[in-house]
């Protein structure tokens, strides 16, 4: 027993350390971009509780809009006091998809940049089955997720094929094609199929109600069964990985793509069917996103989820059980970010400050053993380092 | 790589081959579709003056079906000197060139039928467009040559923009501004040099990263600080363009390339030592040995890791200053994420222009190009839809690292830490 709880305990401690220098350092920065803090440098303990107010205060209201709110609670009963929690969790969903596209590349020792692209041909495929169809509900929902998928599987296996037979970077051609996504998506809502009747920009006419991911706690309560889904794709993307024949070949070709070839492994075989994957992963995610809370197809649906993913794969570690801890981590900074900012005039940028020094701290253990003078933390760098060739 | 070889070409010939035939259906399809099946009875207007320089020609008017038939004839006709030259295993760069040059003109007397260009001004919004570009891909150049991959270019650009334009509007004094763009730079590639060199993170992962601090981080001052007081933190002005005597009086290219901010003149100085050093000197030597082989770099007595992490802090002062020229070089004010992707089409460049200097250059200079005759084109109307010009950067990257047309390759150990007694 103890050797387990040792083994987790040395699993999330560094997280958790990243975690927590990367809150301090922005409530730094919270607290010295604020007026009143700044001028009081002079009295040294006046300056420090006023700059622990500013911070304290910033992070409370990140709480409140995240976990718990104790004011909701009050006026209902204990449980409606979640509810910023179900928001978290809301935004998670799309985050595990696309973490979980970016993980499973990973594991086979390719970076996929592109869940944005995918995410965009996802969210494009469900719209459009959303709008121009009129079906039976669960049929209807199924039929829009599996367009989704199978577009940016497409667009996601592209990528793959063309590393496979000509070579070409996949970091590159993906960092690419986010922007040809991107552009096609423009242009695509302003033609005649997808944009709405008497819209001015562009934006496709909003999903039928048959074609919506169902709630599941109440029509107040936005969250819907996308969560699920993410879920059972974590559950998938972990099962292919470590129990079916094909994972063992993903990771034999993301460990040493060289011996995986002499072991008679086509490798061009597993990028192309990785990036598939990885894209269907991103595409559902897209999907989710515009079934299950956005209803709509609008240029920015993609927003910055295809970013955010990697660096909750980063988190993660490439592994789809940290993957869906870190998306949910995310999804709160996310959901609390906006309240913060509501309430205390301090700018949701500062979640992307905190995503990225939590991103930087893990990936340099060093660093973090040398802060808090550990020995024996574990960790490392997830990915191998590779080049441009590579 | 093992294919038998056809015809006894070589694998570059037989890409150039391939080049040529993708160059010869486009310039067919050009004939067909800007000047034989349009029917058109437009007159297309070219300006050629921009301000005091010495006239040399006012204005072309051309019909436009005569015109679109004249400039597809002219690429009909590079593309077989191409091909000739290249039966002759010459080089076929300049035909190569032409080609380009007068299909373009083609396109623009299709597009623009019936309507005015000013031609001189397309030229000089495509300059100021390629001018961030440019100084993020000589980053590039300088950091990926010595094996180090900057993704981090956008995040160079953005902080140099923002610290130049905070400290220009706090203490009036644009050369200031002009001062700690670089350093704001240098910052976010001290990190990256650390982290990327005494830590062996992966670069990808890390320039990153990078992007997202530094996007985060502006983003939140901007709001919390620039936002609110707005007169005191966001107030600056640009820099006023400096004409050299006699060079900006230059018909056509003059005013573009010689009535500029100092951002520019230091970017042709900037380039011209690149592009020699990197070839000429000890330094640029050293540079490509770590960058392509750093084990036999050390054999000969080279800190490789020394090397690359001057480099990478010299490449994030380049982007810095690259910066300013958002800020100082405009309007001097700063805007959330003004830098809006322009590190990465400069990472395009690089690897469009193969990490050569004067490659990536020419890459900019096109990309900047090409998404100025975007807007101008979508201003006077036009029949493309302007998303698919605007893809034009990142279609062409794809295009080239896929080696169907010609093939890029990065410096061999670009991306790869090195570790001594690590034999690669």
């Amino acid at each position: 027993m103890k050797s387990i709880f040792s083994k987790i305990l040395a699993k999330i401690s560094l997280p958790f350390l990243a975690f927590a220098l990367a809150i301090f350092s922005g409530g730094i920065l919270i607290a010295f971009s604020d007026r009143t803090v700044l001028p009081l440098i002079g009295s040294p303990w006046k300056f420090f509780t006023a700059a622990v107010h500013s911070a304290g205060n910033a992070y409370l209201a990140l709480f409140q809009g995240s976990i718990f709110d104790s004011n909701l609670a009050k006026n209902g009963s204990f449980l409606k006091g979640f509810y910023p929690l179900t928001e978290s969790l809301l935004i998670a969903a799309p985050l595990i998809l696309a973490g979980l596209s970016v993980a499973l590349a990973f594991k086979a020792g390719l970076f996929n940049i592109g869940a944005q692209g995918q995410f965009i041909f996802g969210a494009i495929g469900a719209s459009y089955i959303g709008f121009a169809y009129e079906l039976p509900p669960i049929l209807h929902v199924l039929l829009a997720l599996i367009t989704a998928m199978v577009f940016s599987a497409i667009w996601g296996g592209f990528v793959g094929l063309l590393k496979a037979k000509t070579g070409a970077h996949e970091v590159i051609v993906t960092i690419m094609l986010n922007y040809v996504a991107s552009f096609f998506l423009l242009w695509l809502l302003k033609t005649k199929v997808f944009l709405r009747p008497r819209a001015i920009n562009p934006l496709a006419p909003p999903v039928h109600d048959s074609a919506k991911l169902p709630q599941f706690l109440g029509s107040d309560i936005r969250l819907n069964i996308g969560i699920f889904l993410a879920l059972i794709a974590a559950y998938f993307v972990w099962w292919i990985l470590n129990r079916s024949t094909w994972g063992f070949r993903f990771r034999a070709v993301g460990a040493n793509a060289a011996a995986a070839r002499t072991a008679g492994i086509s490798v061009a075989f597993v990028t192309t069917a990785v990036m598939s994957i990885s894209g269907a992963l991103a595409g559902l995610g897209g999907a989710v996103q515009t079934l299950g809370s956005q209803f709509e197809l609008t240029p920015d649906v993609a927003g910055s989820f295809g970013f955010d993913a990697i660096t909750v794969a980063l988190l993660g570690r490439a592994n789809p059980v940290g993957t869906v801890f870190a998306a949910i981590l995310f999804g709160a900074l996310r959901a609390g970010g906006l309240t913060m900012q509501a309430n205390t005039q301090n700018p949701v940028d500062i979640v992307l400050v905190i995503q990225a020094l939590i991103v930087l701290f893990i990936s340099a253990p060093a660093l973090v053993k040398y802060i808090f003078r550990l020995k024996g933390l574990k960790g490392g760098a997830s990915v191998a380092s590779k080049g441009w060739n590579g | 790589m093992t294919q038998v070889e056809v015809l006894g070409l070589s694998a570059p010939e037989r890409r150039r081959k391939r080049g040529i035939l993708a160059m010869s259906i486009l310039s067919i399809l050009g004939l067909l579709f800007f000047a034989l099946l349009p029917k058109m009875n437009e007159v297309t207007t070219f300006g050629f003056v921009m301000d005091k320089e010495w006239v040399f020609l006012h204005e072309w008017a051309v019909h436009s079906k005569s015109g679109s038939l004249l400039f597809s004839t002219i690429s009909i006709i590079a593309v077989i000197g191409a091909y000739l030259l290249f039966r002759a295993r010459k080089t076929i760069r300049i035909a190569t060139s032409i080609f380009s040059i007068s299909l373009f003109m083609s396109f623009l007397c299709w597009a623009a039928r019936g309507k005015f260009i000013p031609f001189t001004g397309l030229l000089q919004g495509g300059l100021m467009l390629s001018v961030p570009l440019i100084f993020g891909a000589m980053a590039g150049v300088v950091s990926e040559r010595s094996g180090v991959i900057n993704i981090a270019i956008e995040g160079q650009l953005l902080f140099g923009a923002f610290a130049s334009g905070v400290l220009a509007s706090l203490t009036h004094q644009k050369w200031l501004g002009l001062l700690v763009a670089p350093i704001a730079g240098v910052l976010v590639s001290l990190l990256l040099a650390t982290f990327a060199i005494k830590f062996g993170i992966d670069q990808v992962i890390l320039g990153f990263v990078l992007n997202v601090l530094v996007i985060g981080i502006t983003g939140f001052l901007y709001q919390r600080l620039l936002v609110p007081y707005q007169s005191t933190w966001n107030s600056g002005s640009g820099l006023t363009p400096i004409a050299i005597p006699i060079l900006s009086k230059i018909p056509l290219v003059g005013p573009i390339l010689f009535e500029q901010t100092i951002i520019v003149y230091l970017m042709y100085l900037i380039v011209t030592t690149i592009n020699i050093a990197l070839f000429k000197s000890k330094w640029g030597l050293r540079m490509r040995a770590v960058g392509e082989h750093p084990t036999a770099a050390e054999s000969v007595g080279i800190n490789v890791n020394k090397i690359r992490f001057r480099n990478v802090v010299l490449g994030g002062a380049i982007a810095g200053l690259g910066g300013a020229y958002f800020t100082l070089g405009a309007v001097g004010t700063f805007s959330r994420q003004m830098t809006a992707g322009a590190g990465f089409i400069a990472l395009a460049a690089l690897i469009f222009g193969k990490w050569s200097p004067m490659g990536a250059v020419a890459a900019a200079l096109i990309f900047g190009f090409a998404s100025n005759v975007e807007s101008v084109l979508s201003i006077i109307g036009t029949p493309i839809p302007s998303e698919f010009m605007l893809m034009v950067p990142y279609v062409a990257t794809v295009i080239a690292v896929s080696g169907i047309v010609g093939r890029v390759r990065a410096p061999a150990a670009d991306g790869i830490p090195y570790k001594r007694g690590d034999s690669h």
